[in-house]
């Protein structure tokens, strides 16, 4: 299988005790199974990828009018969750409605990165957001969580590009890398990794190889 | 069960006695040294227990040379060869934090409590 990323869902964390005893802590990750909507080749598409859905239930009417054309043009059941990943190489033989599944993908002690939307924080101060330090509370203190000075009088004279500042904080991308698996369940679509995942549970991610290459990497 | 509950389940213990806070436990714990594995006893009062499925666990107290020790346990841990309940203390609360405050003899002393045994009561005539 040459597909080297999978598409599921974050159910929740729990832990496990290794045979002598220390306690791994787990994210239990709904795995696919995912099936190959669309195949994009250079020719077609100017890039090498597969396009994968993940099979799950969809009502009929919230499918829209292109979303379903698609479908149909590829000749696969409608999906709730559309994502692309990257091919190396045209040579892999995956067509469109090829099933990919957790266990073709990864085995135990794999390294995964895993992408998702993070939770949403709203509109946060710079003290939440970055952790800046803030000022006394009392004492007299005028400046309590106030981010200070962002751009002097003489020089700069105005707000450098890039100056941290208030503002949304989460429900955005986010990626935590190199994640070890810890256990593959065929049966149930299960992926368990090692480690925290970013989004609430029920929260859809993207489940990749790593980019990154662990320290205990073969 | 929740999927997430589901993964756990294998893990959870069954060969483990009931035990309430108050009661006096002796906790056989495996450690392993090198290549070598023994068992090492920690005997303490149960002052609480807290967390549910595979991540409950219970914290054991006991006053050794004059210096109190806590020790928290994860109850379904497999370094736990063996829980023995020695005493079984009547206690009011859940969490006997209470204890740590406490000197002496008011630190041991926990009334045994007797449990009642259900016997079916002979039906009356």
């Amino acid at each position: 299988m040459a597909v080297k990323g999978i598409l599921g869902k974050k159910l929740g964390m729990t832990q496990l005790f290794a045979d002598d005893g220390r306690v791994i802590p787990v994210t239990v990750l709904k795995a696919g199974p995912c099936v190959v909507v669309q195949r994009k080749t250079t020719e077609n598409d100017g890039y090498e990828a597969v396009q994968l859905g993940l099979v799950e239930f969809v009502k009929p009417q919230r499918v829209n009018k292109p979303r379903g054309g698609h479908f149909k043009k590829h000749n696969v059941p409608p999906v709730r969750l559309l994502r692309e990943f990257r091919l190396a190489d045209g040579k892999d033989e995956v067509k469109a409605g090829d099933k990919v599944l957790v266990e073709e993908v990864f085995k135990p002690e794999d390294r995964v990165d895993v992408i998702g939307v993070s939770k949403g924080r709203g509109w946060a101060g710079v003290v939440r957001r970055y952790h800046f330090r803030g000022g006394n509370a009392s004492h007299g203190s005028m400046f309590h969580r106030a981010p200070g000075s962002i751009g002097a009088s003489s020089y700069p004279s105005r707000v450098w590009p890039g100056q941290r500042m208030a503002g949304q904080m989460g429900n955005k991308r986010a990626t935590v890398r190199s994640l070890r698996v810890v256990k593959v369940d065929a049966e149930e679509h299960l992926l368990l990794v090692r480690g925290a995942v970013p989004g609430a549970n029920g929260g859809y991610v993207l489940i990749q190889a790593s980019t990154k290459l662990g320290k205990r990497r073969k | 069960m929740s999927a997430v509950e589901k993964v756990a389940q294998a893990q959870l213990r069954e060969d483990l006695p009931q035990f309430h806070p108050g009661d006096t436990l002796r906790v056989h714990v495996k450690i392993k040294e090198g290549d070598k594995e023994r068992v090492q006893p920690f005997e303490g009062v149960v002052i609480a227990r807290r967390g549910r499925g595979i991540q409950k666990t219970f914290t054991l107290r006991r006053v050794s040379f004059g210096i109190g020790v806590e020790r928290i346990f994860p109850l379904h841990s497999p370094t736990l060869q063996n829980i023995e309940v020695i005493r079984s203390g009547k206690v009011r609360r859940a969490k006997l934090y209470y204890l740590r405050e406490k000197k002496g003899k008011k630190a041991t002393r926990i009334k045994e409590k007797t449990r009642k045994v259900k016997v079916k009561a002979p039906s009356a005539q």
